[in-house]
């Protein structure tokens, strides 16, 4: 196996786990660890990418990962406040509990 | 190369799992703290530095203690009693095995795969900043208008609205004055 | 003959490693380089306890303490041997492994960033492309042990001074990297010896430290402003001030643990001063060029002991901040004075040396209107004057 696959398997394990994470618990806040972690796990694939495509000098991954963490850090806050909101709300962050749109 | 790597690869994994299937909300948030870590030395190592320091910054520094402070705001700190997954977990687990399972044979038997390995590559922070002003600046204006936006969303959103006034607060009445002092003494002498 | 006692670290260090076969160099020298740090920093912090307790006795008028060695300053040594000994109380209902992590989770950090200041010339151990933001990253990982010692304690006044912390260390961050980068822009380099290295001219004797600008004052004082938030020093102590919270998110820690926080605390704000150093104050380089045979870790030694007699000073004569006091300064007068410097740093950049009186005059004042402006905003929900009582004549 070279580097790249080997580098591809963890990230591909990374975002499974975030992956399970998201979709089986029950707690609001737990999804979006999960979804923080499918995002970090689609940066480290693209900077394996980088290192070990053809052409790392056109820096593309590196940028590419840069906004990428940017664009993260402001879904995660919106997503949290989102999460406040609706716990102030409905006085719970079960996800079970919060399926009705009528507010 | 591989035995540190796979080291980390395995730390990252191990936190990542315990993130994700830990009981208490406050352990799953330092689980993925370290598993942030974990993977901005799995940067570190593919010679990303510019890349690891700012996932530090940004993961480490910034999103964990919003994760933590969001887990405290809606009080979810003790360690629940009921189960912890959600009803239908095992389709979750179902179609995530079929994700990965779908992943890895992708990556194991594509060929698309570059199969030569280019030499390091040095990616300075000066080349970063060129790279970020010349070619992709409108990304870069961008971005700085959609965290703009996320930011004030995301205050809007949370913004707790002034609480509507209760009986309590109209006042409690002040009693008069004079009941508020001792009984004069009857000759006139201080006490 | 200066020269040689200018690189004697640096000498002593390959002729130790001359010793072993070539291919353990790369692993020993770093190594050797971590027991020197190891050695001098906490050393001079057991020094610094001792000369802010006397310091902070002066300023109040007693005598420090005079009695365990020459004028006290053995104390350390009783302390060190107080914090050893003393029982490990942890609290019945506490986190155990997150209570007992939470010092070695402040250390690790705190320690890392001595990793990429310039102590001397030719002495950083990692002399990293990006260096001022490895520290700057490594320096936030700070809060997230704040947060563990607050919330493992399972104490509702840990867990308000934990929150309170790490509200202010975030939101001071912010002016303290913005100050960083108006000296980034103007050196063209995140690079920590590069930055030095540029404040090594000398006109007419004076060196061209970035303090000795508009720009650099103006962030110099940011810097040191912020640096005294991050490390949760009076003025801005509310976090763990005995008289406000006991001793907040260390509540619940003794002995050891006590002592692991108390240095881990200390060896952040000889860290944060020695990057105020390194970008403000010309790293290890003379102010006068007269002056350059001194060796170059003495003058970094010098700077720092200067910027923490300062912090000392003003621990005790500057009365504590509220946190809503705090905040606003942090967000409505750091924060756009920092902006504002970035811009200010821009024009005198593009003035050009060619203008040097005017461009001294023009950034000055642009940098005096702001201050003047925004503290006279600030002010405004002041109720300053004769005190009001409501419910008595």
């Amino acid at each position: 196996m070279t580097p790249l696959q080997i580098c591809l398997l963890t990230s591909a394990l990374l975002f499974a786990t975030g992956f399970a994470g998201a979709v089986t618990r029950r707690h609001a806040i737990l999804v979006l660890v999960g979804i923080e972690l499918m995002l970090n796990a689609a940066n480290l694939n693209l900077i394996a990418f980088w290192r070990f495509g053809p052409n790392p000098e056109a820096l593309t991954g590196i940028i590419f990962v840069l906004f990428s963490m940017a664009l993260a850090a402001a879904e995660a806050a919106v997503g949290l406040a989102l999460v406040i909101a609706i716990y102030r709300h409905k006085k719970t962050s079960n996800l079970d509990e919060v399926k009705e749109l009528k507010g | 190369m591989p035995i540190a790597f796979i080291l980390t690869a395995v730390v990252t994994l191990l936190a990542a799992a315990a993130a994700m299937s830990l009981r208490n909300l406050v352990h799953c948030a330092l689980m993925l703290a370290v598993s942030f870590s974990g993977i901005a030395a799995i940067y570190l190592q593919l010679n990303a530095e510019f890349v690891g320091f700012t996932e530090i910054l940004v993961y480490v520094g910034a999103i964990a203690i919003l994760i933590v402070m969001a887990i405290l705001l809606t009080r979810s700190g003790e360690t629940p009693d009921k189960s912890v997954l959600t009803s239908g977990w095992m389709a979750g687990i179902v179609v995530t095995v079929f994700v990965f399972v779908l992943l890895g044979w992708a990556v194991l038997n594509s060929s698309a795969l570059p199969q030569t390995m280019a030499p390091a590559p040095h990616a300075t922070v000066k080349n970063i900043g060129d790279v970020l002003m010349t070619k992709y600046v409108l990304p870069l204006e961008i971005i700085a208008l959609m965290l703009t936006a996320a930011m004030i969303g995301a205050v809007v959103i949370a913004y707790r609205e002034e609480a509507p006034k209760t009986k309590r607060e109209e006042g409690i009445p002040i009693p008069p004055r004079d009941s508020l002092l001792p009984p004069p003494s009857p000759t006139g002498e201080k006490a | 003959m200066f020269d040689k006692l200018d690189q004697i670290f640096v000498t002593a260090l390959h002729w130790l490693v001359g010793f072993l076969p070539e291919a353990w160099g790369p692993y020993v020298s770093p190594l050797i380089c971590i027991a020197f740090i190891l050695s001098v920093f906490p050393g001079l912090f057991a020094l610094v306890t001792v000369i802010e307790r006397k310091g902070l006795g002066r300023i109040q008028n007693r005598y420090g303490p005079n009695r365990v060695g020459p004028f006290g300053f053995l104390q350390f040594a009783a302390d060190g041997v107080k914090a050893l000994i003393k029982e490990d109380v942890v609290p019945r209902a506490a986190d155990k492994l997150v209570h007992f992590l939470a010092p070695v989770v402040l250390l690790i950090p705190v320690l890392l960033t001595y990793a990429v200041l310039p102590f001397g010339k030719n002495m950083v151990l990692a002399d990293y492309d990006a260096g001022l933001l490895f520290f700057l990253a490594v320096g936030g990982a700070v809060e997230v042990s704040v947060f563990m010692a607050g919330w493992s304690s399972h104490n509702k006044y840990s867990l308000l001074g934990a929150m309170r912390a790490i509200a202010q260390m975030l939101s001071y961050e912010i002016p303290l990297i913005l100050s960083a980068v108006t000296v980034v822009m103007m050196v063209g380099s995140l690079n920590l010896s590069e930055i030095v290295k540029h404040q090594d001219h000398y006109t007419f004797g004076l060196a061209h430290w970035h303090v000795f600008t508009p720009w650099g004052l103006a962030g110099f004082l940011l810097f040191i402003v912020a640096s005294l938030a991050e490390s949760n020093r009076t003025p801005f102590d509310l976090p763990e001030a005995e008289s406000e919270i006991i001793a907040g998110y260390f509540t619940e820690y003794s002995g050891f643990k006590f002592a692991l926080f108390f240095l881990g605390e200390y060896l952040g704000m000889f860290a944060i001063a020695g990057l105020g150093i390194t970008l403000f104050l010309g790293g290890w380089t003379a102010p006068f060029s007269c002056l350059t045979w001194i060796p170059s870790y003495v003058w970094f030694l010098g700077k720092l002991l200067g910027i923490v007699f300062v912090f000392i000073w003003i621990r005790g004569t500057l009365p504590r901040l509220r946190m809503d006091q705090l905040m606003n300064l942090a967000w409505k007068f750091m924060l756009p004075l920092a902006l504002l410097n970035i811009v200010v740093a821009g024009i005198w950049h593009y003035m050009g040396p060619d203008w040097q009186h005017m461009r001294w005059l023009v950034c000055s004042a642009i940098l005096a209107a702001a201050y003047a402006m925004l503290g006279l905003g600030l002010m405004q929900n002041q109720k300053l004057g004769k005190r009001v009582y409501k419910f008595a004549e």
